[in-house]
Order: structure tokens, then sequence, then C-alpha cells
């Protein structure tokens, strides 16, 4: 292993961190319009208050981690991505003082719009986003050399809504955990519609992908990655089942950790085909990346400083575990 | 309209929209450290209850703070990628150091703070205080790290126009960044004093919660007394390393045109610098006064900015104003300290309402000196992104410009959705004032649930007690 594959491994690590956790949270979002009373709305509000800034945090640290490990990924795809990628950040700025305004606000229906409405782009765009990765972009001499709407095809617009329906299966299986009564009843219902439609989208998607990106099947039979691949897959089908089978019998933790296990796998699946390749199709990671005390100087930081984030980060979540009560406020 | 000047503007606008809300809230957080330490040493419930009023403000301004900052590390790929592509190696570990020891650290913590009464124990809810009030400065200590090295880079080699590192010492410690530190970290500090202190004195000055505002008041006078003084001390400092280290951006600053070649440089109070004459009209001067600031000297020589090829000259009309009115407002402010010193004295600090009403005038101005500074730091820096170096026009991401037109568009109707929103939402919050009778809840710690049936007291979003 050497730096470049350490930092290969960091970033996806807290990419895949970033879409599990604020996955939950926009997914209660998503969810958002089904609460049937105000009690509803701030069961569900509550369930993620005091957390989702520190999931949003991910993607913030995220940014600068790619942008320092590999400032041709940073600069290609953001310029590349432009329309997606600010999309998401709008849809973030509205979903994130939603909590905040909505709290003090009396008009509190125009905050849940936006609340909602805030997290349906973000999934939504980030999407698009990882469709738009997935096909290519034109790179010429390390910069973007494509048109602004390259991204827009039924590829990324069928991966934004295959994102969005993900998102909401960990959203209801979140809801599970952390609520009682007809919010926990709406969930177990609304997960057992999203895996479905988790189901059928990852088909379509392991179908379509290949079709679209046909070196990742040679990528996945090649030596020695032949021998490893067909886990995810296989963790994919088990983790379904397993979902449904918790859902029926009305396990509470069960069924969130199933579905994180199923964004685990098809993310592995799809980084054990992409890679050594950075920017699809023809920069490798090696080209992508930064200098090599760039990658020491951050590695330090990621060693020292990221075991003590994880620590006070799961302190918090044990601070407030347990189940949200309905028509309390925190203390 | 080409991209990179919709960029600029885009760039410009999210910045000095963002930075109103940290500018309070870094100020703010060490205030309600404060408060928490007072309560807990005291067990005077006044001051819980303040810091129960005051926090309600800071979870407004944290969180318009922290949606409108996202953007801006990402604005660095997607309007300036060429920029960011060149100095990678250099400036990005800062970006990235600043969320792993900033921005976790509020987000982390800020829950507890705010949802963690019954959670945890008063002094881990101290702690949790006291450790977001770090990530704020925190992030002010990355972020003008790498403002600076814009500023004053050091630290690097440049190969074919890529910047490597040489010593992250030498990048993080430039010669800028110890006063453009201070700098902001002292602004955001007086600004929340300010802020604190006007908002108090509206209320003395209608009667409301006259012996809550008057402890709020207190605190904030005590704060800003030891500030602002000092903010004229850095502000000083400050001025000799841009002399140092960027003279064109002092030259421009002062509208400055021909060094002084016999006796001192003098210090141009008023005037309307006009770039293409090369001169200023309606120009009000005080003989050798720009020596004695910048040289400690009344003859010192001070560089003109005539001595710059006009296409290395940052623009002295937009600098030389800027920089006046925030340092006039550091001045004013300043003088304003004194005069609470005076009445301190004597004992009439609570009722003199002249005093009170001009802390209610200047409780803005805080806001608008760090805005205007920041305008001064950044448009004095042109035409370069990284001083002497690399210039800003070939900086930008080769992207059209329809793509910044759509983003600058949907961001001027979202600053004016939030701005509004927000500002409404804090006036409402102080109307309604400060609870004052409520039991303080500080006694009874609940245990948190554990099985599937319990159920702890919590749901919502209100913050208040």
């Amino acid at each position: 292993m050497n730096l470049i594959h350490i930092w290969v491994f960091l970033v996806g690590l807290v990419v895949i961190l970033y879409v599990m956790l604020d996955g939950f949270s926009l997914g209660v979002g998503l969810l958002f319009p089904g609460a049937a009373n105000r009690a509803e709305q701030d069961v569900m509000v509550g369930a993620i208050a005091p957390v989702w800034d520190a999931n949003q945090t991910w993607i913030v640290f995220g940014g600068g981690a790619l942008f320092a490990s590999f400032p041709m990924i940073y600069t290609v795809l953001f310029s590349a991505l432009y329309i997606p990628l600010f999309t998401f950040l709008f849809g973030l700025i509205f979903r994130g003082v939603a909590f905040e305004f909505r709290a003090n606000s009396h008009k509190k229906h125009v905050w849940n719009r936006a609340f909602f409405g805030g997290s349906l782009a973000a999934a939504f765009a980030q999407g698009v986003t990882l469709g738009g990765y997935i096909e290519g972009i034109r790179v010429k001499a390390g910069m973007f050399a494509g048109g602004p709407l390259d991204w827009l095809t039924p590829f990324s617009v069928m991966t934004g809504v295959a994102l969005t329906a993900g998102y909401m299966l960990l959203g209801a299986t979140y809801l599970i955990i952390k609520t009682t009564g007809p919010v926990q009843e709406r969930a177990y219902r609304q997960a057992v519609v999203a895996g479905g439609a988790v189901a059928l989208f990852l088909c379509v998607v392991g179908i379509w992908t290949p079709y679209h990106n046909p070196e990742f099947v040679a990528n996945w039979l090649s030596r020695p990655r032949i021998y490893g691949v067909w886990v995810f897959p296989a963790l994919s089908v088990t983790s379904f089942v397993l979902l449904f089978l918790h859902l029926k019998k009305r396990s509470e933790i069960q069924p969130f950790i199933w579905s994180l296990m199923i964004f685990l796998s098809a993310y592995l699946a799809l980084q054990s085909a992409i890679y050594p390749c950075a920017i699809l199709p023809d920069i490798s990671v090696a080209e992508a990346a930064s200098q090599r005390e760039t990658l020491i100087f951050m590695l330090w930081g990621v060693v020292l400083i990221l075991p003590v984030v994880l620590g006070y980060v799961l302190y918090s979540y044990r601070v407030f575990r347990g189940k949200i009560a309905y028509g309390d406020g925190y203390e | 309209m080409d991209v990179l000047l919709l960029s600029r503007i885009q760039f410009g606008l999210t910045t000095a929209f963002h930075i109103l809300f940290p500018t309070l809230t870094i100020g703010l957080s060490l205030y309600l450290v404060i408060l928490e330490g007072l309560w807990l040493c005291t067990k005077n419930d006044m001051y819980y209850r303040m810091y129960r009023f005051w926090i309600k403000i800071f979870a407004i301004h944290f969180a318009v703070g922290v949606v409108s900052g996202i953007t801006l590390e990402f604005e660095f790929g997607t309007n300036f990628a060429r920029f960011s592509q060149a100095v990678s190696n250099v400036f990005a570990p800062l970006m990235a150091y600043e969320g792993m020891t900033a921005f976790f650290l509020e987000a982390g913590f800020l829950g507890i703070m705010l949802f963690g009464w019954k959670r945890v124990s008063p002094a881990v809810h101290f702690l949790s205080t006291c450790l977001v009030a770090a990530g704020a400065s925190l992030s002010a200590f990355w972020i003008m790290a790498a403002n600076a090295w814009m500023q004053t880079p050091s630290g690097y080699v440049l190969v074919h126009g890529r910047f490597y590192v040489t010593r992250f010492w030498e990048v993080i410690f430039n010669p800028a960044f110890p006063t453009h530190l201070t700098h902001m970290l002292l602004a955001s500090y007086e600004t929340a004093a300010f802020a604190i202190a006007g908002i108090s004195a509206w209320f003395l000055l209608k009667h409301r919660h006259e012996a809550f505002f008057r402890s709020s008041l207190s605190i904030a006078l005590i704060m800003a007394a030891m500030i602002a003084p000092l903010q004229v001390v850095v502000g000083d400092l400050k001025g000799q390393n841009v002399a140092r280290y960027q003279p064109a951006k002092l030259a421009a600053m002062e509208a400055h045109w021909d060094t002084n070649t016999q006796g001192g440089a003098p210090f141009v109070a008023f005037a309307f610098p006009n770039m293409a004459a090369e001169k200023n009209y309606c120009e009000i001067t005080i003989p050798d006064m720009l020596s004695l600031l910048i040289t400690h000297s009344l003859r010192g020589e001070v560089r003109g900015l005539k001595t710059f090829p006009p296409e290395d000259r940052p623009n002295a009309a937009v600098t030389f104003w800027t920089f006046r009115v925030m340092a006039g407002i550091g001045f004013l402010l300043a003088g304003v300290m004194l005069w609470a010193g005076l009445l301190a004295v004597r004992k009439r600090l609570f009722d003199t309402p002249l005093f009170l009403k001009t802390l209610v005038v200047v409780q803005p101005l805080g806001f608008v000196a760090t805005v205007v500074g920041w305008i001064t730091v950044e448009v004095g820096r042109q035409p370069w992104a990284v001083y002497g170096l690399m210039r800003t026009r070939d900086s930008v991401s080769p992207i059209v410009a329809g793509n910044v037109l759509w983003s600058l568009g949907m961001f001027l109707i979202l600053f004016a959705v939030l701005g509004s929103s927000y500002f409404y939402f804090t006036l409402k919050v102080l109307r309604n004032g400060p609870d004052a009778d409520g039991p303080a809840t500080h006694l009874e710690i609940l245990p948190p649930a554990s099985g599937k049936t319990e159920t702890t007291k919590a749901a919502g979003l209100e913050v208040g007690p």
C-alpha cells in the first residue's frame, strides 16, 4: 500500500460515511410530507435535530480532503458538474436553515416545505452528480473540456431518482429506531416500499452501468478482482432478504443496519469497477493525486485528529440515544 | 459579462454574506462561555437565563453561517478550478484541517449545547460550550492562514505554474498570518460585544428586564473595553505588515501615488482617487502623517502607486474608501469605550440615556467594518490571486458564463429570502425577550432511555426553556 492508495481509501471512506449519515437525515426530510400533524412533524425533526449538522460536516471535510489529496478530481468534477453540485448546495442551505427557522416560526408550513424541498433537491442532485461521474468527463491537459450540460442524460436522471429512493429507505429505517406509534408504523410501511424501489433500481443500475461502461465488466472479470467482486452482489442480495425479513418481524435496529449494508455493497461494487481510475474514462488516481508531502501532512491530521472526532461524534449519538416522545421539546 | 467577472462577483457576494454570521458567532460563543462559567461559579440563575436567551441568537446565526459557508469550499473547484489546481498542494490541506479540527468540533457539540441540558451534567455542558467556542476560533485560524498565504505566499516552490510545498510551517505561519488572524478574531469579539451591548441598551431604554440586561451589558462592555483599544494597535501592526509585504496594496489604500523623495509622505484624509489620471481629486492631506504611521518616523519613505506597472495596481478608489470606513469605525468604537470608561468611573453607565442610545446606533457598525475591511484586503490583493505570482484572470474555471449567471441569480434570490427571514426571526426572538421567571432546569438529569418501550421526553426543536 502506498500513500496514494491510503488516500483513495480515506476519501472513499469519508464519501460513504457522508452518504450513509446525511443519507438518513435527508431521508427523514424526504419522508416529512407524510407526517399527519404537528406532533408527528416535531418527532421527525427531533429525531435528527441534534445530529444532522455533524452528519453534514462529513461532506464539508470530504470536499477539503478531496481538494487536498486529489485536486484534479476536485477541480475537473466540480467544473463539469457545476449545475448539479450547486443544486445540491442550494438544497442543503434550505434544509439546514429550515431546522432553525421552523422552530422560531408561526408559519411552520413554509419551513416544512423548505425542509422537504431542500432535502429532495440535495438528494436528487447528489444522485445526478454520481451518474454524471460514472458516465465520464472530457478532460484536456488536466482541465475540464466539456460542455455545461454534459451530465444531463437519462442515466444521470435515473441515478438521481435511485439515490432519492435509497435515502428514503435510510430515513424510514432510521425513524423506526428513533420513534414510536404512528410515525414508526408509517416508517415500517415506507421502508417496505422504498426497499422495493431500491431493489428495482439496483437491478436497473446493475444492467445499465456495464452497458454504459463496458470497461467496468472488464475490470470485474480481471484477475485478481474476479475472486473478490462476487461478494458485493451476494452481500447486497443477503441484505435485501434480511431487510425485508426484519421489517416483517418488526425489528427496530436490524432494518437500518441492513439498509446501510445495501448502500455499502453497492458502493464497493462501484468502486471496485472504477479503481484505479480517478476520472472516467482515463485519468488514474496517481495522475490526479497531489504532492507527496501534502498527502503525508494530511495523513498526520487523519491519524491524530480523526479518531478523536469519531469518538466525540459517537459520544454525541450516545447522549441523544433513545426514542423521541410526542409533544415535548428538548430541554 | 464574462466567466471571470461573474465568478468574482459571486465569490465576493457569497463570502460577504457568509462572514457576517461567523463574525458574530465566534464572538458570541466566547460570551456564552463566560456566561456559563459565571453561572457554574456563582450559581446565580440569572446567568443561566442569560445563556438561554443569547443562545437563541447564537443558534440562528450559526445555522445561516454553516449553510452559507459550505458553498465557499465548493466554489474554489466550481469557479476557480485553475487557481485550485495550481495551489492545491499548499492551500487545500488548510481547508481539510479546518474541517477536521474546527467544523466537527462545532457541529459535534452544538447538539449538546442546544438540546443536551437534561442529558449531560452541567460540567459536560460547559465543556461543550467551550469546545464549540474553540471550534469557532480554530476555524478562523485555518481560514485566515489560507487567506494570508494568498496575500504573502511562503514555504513553497513554483514549478511550471504549480505550487509545491517546501515547509508547511512556513505556509501556515506566513508573514501576514499573525496580524491577519488577530485582526479578524478581535473583529469578531468586538462586533459581538457591541451587538450584545446595543441590544441590551435597547432593552434598558425600554425599561424591560433591567437587571438582566444590565448584567448582559456589563459583561459585553468589559469585553469591548479590553478589545477595542487592542484592535487599534493590531490594526497599526497590520498596516506596517502590508507596507512591508504588499506595498502596492498599501499605496492604493492610502491613495499615495508618488514615492516621497524629500520629506515625509502626507496622509490623505479625504480624496477621490482616479486610477486613469493617476491622481486624487479634492484631496485633504496631513503632512508627513503617512510616513509617521507606516515607518514611525516623519521622513520615512513610503512607495507610491505609480512605481508599480499599471497592470499590477489594485483599485485605489475602492481600497481607499473601504479602508477609511473600516478604520473610522474602529476609532469610533474605541472612542465609545473611552466614554464608557469615564461613565463607569462615575457610576453613571446605566442611567445615561445618550450613551445607551449611542450603543444602539453603533450596534451594526462592527459588521459593516468587517465586510468593508475584507473588501480592502481582497481588492487590495488584485490583480493577483496569489500575490505577485498568479493573476486572478488566470484562476477561473473552464466553464461557460451561463453556469455562473444561473448560480449567481439563485444566490441573489436565496440570500434575499434567507437574509430577510433571518432578520425577521432574530427580531422576533429579541422582541419576545428573555424568560425571566422560568425555572432553571439544571438540577435534574434524566437517564437516557435504553429499553424499547421507555421513552425520554425529547422532540421538536424548541430551544427555549
